[in-house]
């Protein structure tokens, strides 16, 4: 997906600026127009399962000395990702931040320049990475999977397996973007917590269950959501999402299946094939798991879950009313409690058998 | 037992024994009176005649606490026999008429020259001339017990140029150093209401102090008016029958009193019941009384009619604060002429702004105070005129007395001044007085708002087009990295437009002000 469109983010944003370019030649105010980023402009769109920007748009005008600023940085991060694309190097938010000190271009803060890229996003319906900016990387994989890299220059074309480095191999751009040559796994795990990744591996889960295990750690980075989507896709792979039995546990998993309204502007990031394996509010009692009393700050999570639309099919809404009843909640370590073992050996089998009965 | 005994003092000799009535209680003290007071005196001889002030006034140490003042007016002269009486004897004069002057009786710069012969046992020289074919020099010295002049020299000479003016010279014990930064404020602030007068004054360290004449126009002269119905008492109606020549009340008050014709007068006597054939000179005391004491609340007479004044005018008001202080932005109002107890005023004031105003210190405000053309130096806080800038919401006009360059010039003129004082240095709270200044004042104050806002209008059109010619070149720059042009697109077309743009909205803002 990435490199097919590095020429069209190119010739995006040559269009982009022989626009501006013109528009002031012919002693015009330059302006941009971009989608609207509000939340009003923010729909679920059913075809897609996700979210999407609505039709509004937001203009960015010179003529306006509010916007002129931010159309400046707008440009810049702009020119600042065609350099990045065209001399095949990449870049951080962070870099970003710290580079725009060198162009008289004053960011208050990172947040803004943070911010003035996903305009950017926005505005060529590209995700960054599709111009060299990549997150901070934090989750990894770990799975008898073969792949040959296509990035960076150096790489191209060396192959590894995935199942190489016991403690998992970091989710990078070349991960993300490598060719996938073999893969003996049928299905993948995808766990919230590096704790219980951990384990998986020590208690070779991936032989056990033949599968992919891949760590989040926490919410799923946008690279991270992109292989799990294209495992999904390309390698037919079933896809299983761990995380914790509390609101924030659950929309981890919602993310990866049906998108977050922070890339309501970004298309191919979910797999809305994968399913949540729990634990499930329900999975307190049905396995006897120790537990503890939802915060308040829970609470609050759980009411605007309820009226957001990706939650609206009848299993999720059942499980918020669970925590709603029980008004508890519980993590995936919670297993332990009976046995260093216990969620390999008891939970797994039987979530797995319980997903396929509701096949 | 002893014997009381009564004797009768002379006014000289009254003065003498109560000097520091009038501002003589100590060296320091005496040496600003007797300047102010003489200077005074110079612009009077000048200004009611519509002769634009040429007022020179030389300092001298002469050592042993002594100094010697000389001043030089170019004013309408003494005329030759009147000198003695008019620099020797106290309570003569010329102003014993109903008009606006700086002094009422003359009386300050006799005291100057009788303090100066009491403290250096010198004469008075005085040379005068109203621009005849003679000049005449007179050495004088005041009989403080008789109160009568003693002519010692006395010489009279061609007067080929035809000189007209006053130059007196005389001595006194003063303190120069630690007065000097009252008289040269003293002198600064008398120049800023008179931008017509050149004032030259060389102090004893041989400093020249000069403020220069800017401009030819003078304000009106005050004219000599009636008393008012208002503001007369039994003893001035006493004499003012005695001296008249109207035989029945009728014509007795339509003649002699401002602004009282023979249809007022005529329903002012038949309110007290009073026949108009009545003869003044014959009224019972009773009657008399009833006339006076009824002529304080009859509503029926004209009030009082500002001919008899002479207010500065925006125009040279504006121009002295100009040209004194350079501010930023004047703002300047004369209110129309109103009176209290009979005596007619008028309030002017000004409000300026940066320039060479400093701001206040804490808890200060800075305020120039005339009357009748007097900067008024001492007692500020006594004052009403600070009674109404502390009663005034400002920030209602988004002004910050305490943290902008900001002054207030408040300048009343009256035919007679409410001082609190015989020293002449605060004016009382007459209601109607403290109205006058409320509004000039907030008059100013509302066209400084609108400068001060129409300013920020302007700059922040400034601030506007700086942050357009910073960042169009970057846009112009990025652009054309993007893009991929050999050129960079020229933006002094959308420059341009801006500054087309920054003229509309500054001459809107101009439209909105007036």
């Amino acid at each position: 997906m990435l490199n097919k469109s590095s020429k069209e983010v190119l010739s995006k944003l040559t269009e982009m600026g022989s626009d501006i370019s013109g528009q002031i030649e012919r002693g015009e105010f330059p302006r941009l127009k971009l989608p609207s980023r509000t939340t009003s402009n923010i729909v679920f769109d059913e075809k897609l399962n996700q979210f999407i920007l609505g039709e509004q748009r937001a203009e960015r005008s010179a003529s306006n000395i509010k916007q002129i600023r931010s159309l400046t940085q707008l440009l810049w991060v702009a020119s600042f990702a065609k350099r990045l694309v065209n001399e095949g190097k990449s870049s951080t938010l962070r870099d970003l931040y710290y580079h725009s000190l060198n162009y008289g271009i004053k960011f208050r803060e990172q947040l803004e320049s943070d911010d003035t890229v996903t305009d950017l996003e926005g505005l060529l319906m590209e995700p960054r990475e599709a111009f060299n900016i990549f997150p901070k990387e934090r989750s990894a994989i770990f799975g008898d999977l073969a792949i040959e890299y296509t990035t960076p220059e150096t790489h191209k074309g060396k192959k590894a397996n995935l199942s190489s480095n016991p403690d998992g191999v970091m989710v990078g751009l070349s991960v993300a973007q490598a060719e996938f040559h073999e893969c003996k796994a049928d299905k993948v795990f995808v766990i919230e917590k590096n704790a219980v990744f951990r384990r998986f591996i020590e208690e070779r889960v991936y032989e056990k269950f033949n599968s992919i295990l891949i760590d989040t750690a926490g919410q799923a980075p946008r690279l991270a959501r992109l292989l799990i989507r294209r495992l999904n896709l390309e390698l037919g792979l079933p896809v299983y999402l761990l995380t914790d039995a509390d609101p924030w546990g659950m929309h981890i998993a919602m993310v990866i299946i049906r998108g977050s309204a922070n890339a309501a502007h970004l298309r191919e990031l979910t797999t809305s094939k994968a399913k949540w394996a729990g634990l499930w509010a329900t999975d307190i009692k049905r396995f006897n798991l120790p537990s503890f009393p939802l915060t308040k700050l829970d609470e609050q999570r759980i009411r605007l879950l309820e009226a957001d639309m990706r939650y609206r099919d009848f299993e999720w809404q059942s499980e918020l009313q669970e925590f709603k009843k029980t008004k508890r909640r519980t993590e995936l370590e919670s297993f332990s409690a009976h046995g260093l073992t216990a969620i390999v050996d008891k939970y797994l089998p039987k979530k797995l058998k319980m997903l396929e009965e509701m096949e | 037992m002893s014997r009381e005994k009564f004797q009768s003092i002379s006014a000289a000799d009254f003065f003498y024994k109560n000097r520091e009535i009038a501002g003589f209680d100590n060296p320091v003290r005496a040496t600003y009176t007797i300047i102010r007071e003489l200077v005074e005196n110079a612009l009077d001889a000048c200004e009611q005649y519509s002769i634009k002030p040429e007022v020179r006034v030389k300092l001298i140490d002469e050592g042993s606490s002594i100094y010697r003042l000389k001043i030089e007016d170019n004013g309408i002269g003494v005329p030759y026999d009147q000198v003695p009486y008019a620099f020797a004897q106290i309570l003569f004069g010329s102003k014993y008429t109903l008009r606006q002057s700086r002094g009422i009786f003359g009386l300050g710069g006799k005291m100057a020259i009788l303090y100066g012969q009491i403290t250096s046992h010198s004469t008075v020289k005085v040379m005068s001339s109203t621009g005849g074919f003679e000049k005449y020099s007179y050495e004088l010295n005041i009989n403080i017990q008789e109160n009568h002049p003693i002519i010692r020299k006395k010489e009279v000479t061609p007067n080929p140029a035809r000189w007209r003016g006053t130059i007196v010279q005389f001595n006194f014990e003063g303190d120069y150093i630690r007065a000097k930064p009252k008289i040269v404020e003293y002198f600064r602030q008398t120049s800023v209401l008179m931008p017509y007068a050149n004032i030259f004054f060389v102090d004893p360290e041989g400093v020249l102090y000069r403020f220069d004449r800017i401009t030819d126009v003078m304000p009106k002269p005050a004219e000599e008016v009636k008393p008012h119905p208002y503001g007369v008492d039994l003893e001035v109606v006493q004499r003012m029958i005695n001296a008249s020549r109207s035989n029945n009340m009728g014509d007795f008050l339509a003649n002699n009193f401002h602004r009282v014709g023979v249809a007022t007068a005529l329903n002012f006597l038949k309110s007290v019941k009073i026949s108009a054939d009545a003869n003044p000179k014959t009224l019972q005391p009773k009657d008399l009384l009833t006339i006076v004491s009824r002529m304080k609340d009859y509503d029926g007479f004209q009030p009082p009619d500002a001919q008899c004044l002479s207010p500065i005018g925006n125009d040279l008001l504006e121009k002295g604060i100009m040209r004194e202080y350079k501010p930023e932005f004047v703002a300047v109002t004369q209110r129309g002429a109103s009176a209290y107890s009979g005596y007619p005023f008028i309030v002017e004031a000004a409000i300026a702004y940066g320039g060479d105003i400093p701001i206040a210190p804490p808890d200060e405000m800075t305020v120039f105070r005339y009357a009748n053309k007097i900067p008024l130096l001492y007692d500020l806080h006594s004052d009403v005129a600070m009674k109404v800038i502390k009663k005034i919401n400002w920030q209602r006009y988004k002004l910050e007395p305490n943290s902008m360059p900001l002054a207030f010039f408040i300048h009343i003129c009256a035919t007679k001044v409410p001082y609190k004082t015989v020293g002449k240095e605060y004016i009382a709270d007459r209601p109607e007085v403290e109205y006058e200044i409320e509004w000039a004042l907030k008059t100013c104050a509302r066209e400084m708002r609108m400068h001060l806002a129409k300013k920020d209008r302007v700059s922040s059109m400034q601030r506007r087009l700086t942050v357009f010619e910073r960042y169009l070149p970057l846009i112009s720059q990025f652009s054309t990295e993007l893009s991929g042009a050999p050129n960079q697109p020229n933006i002094e077309k959308v420059l341009k437009r801006l500054q087309a743009n920054a003229k509309q909205v500054e001459q809107r803002s101009l439209v909105q002000t007036d």
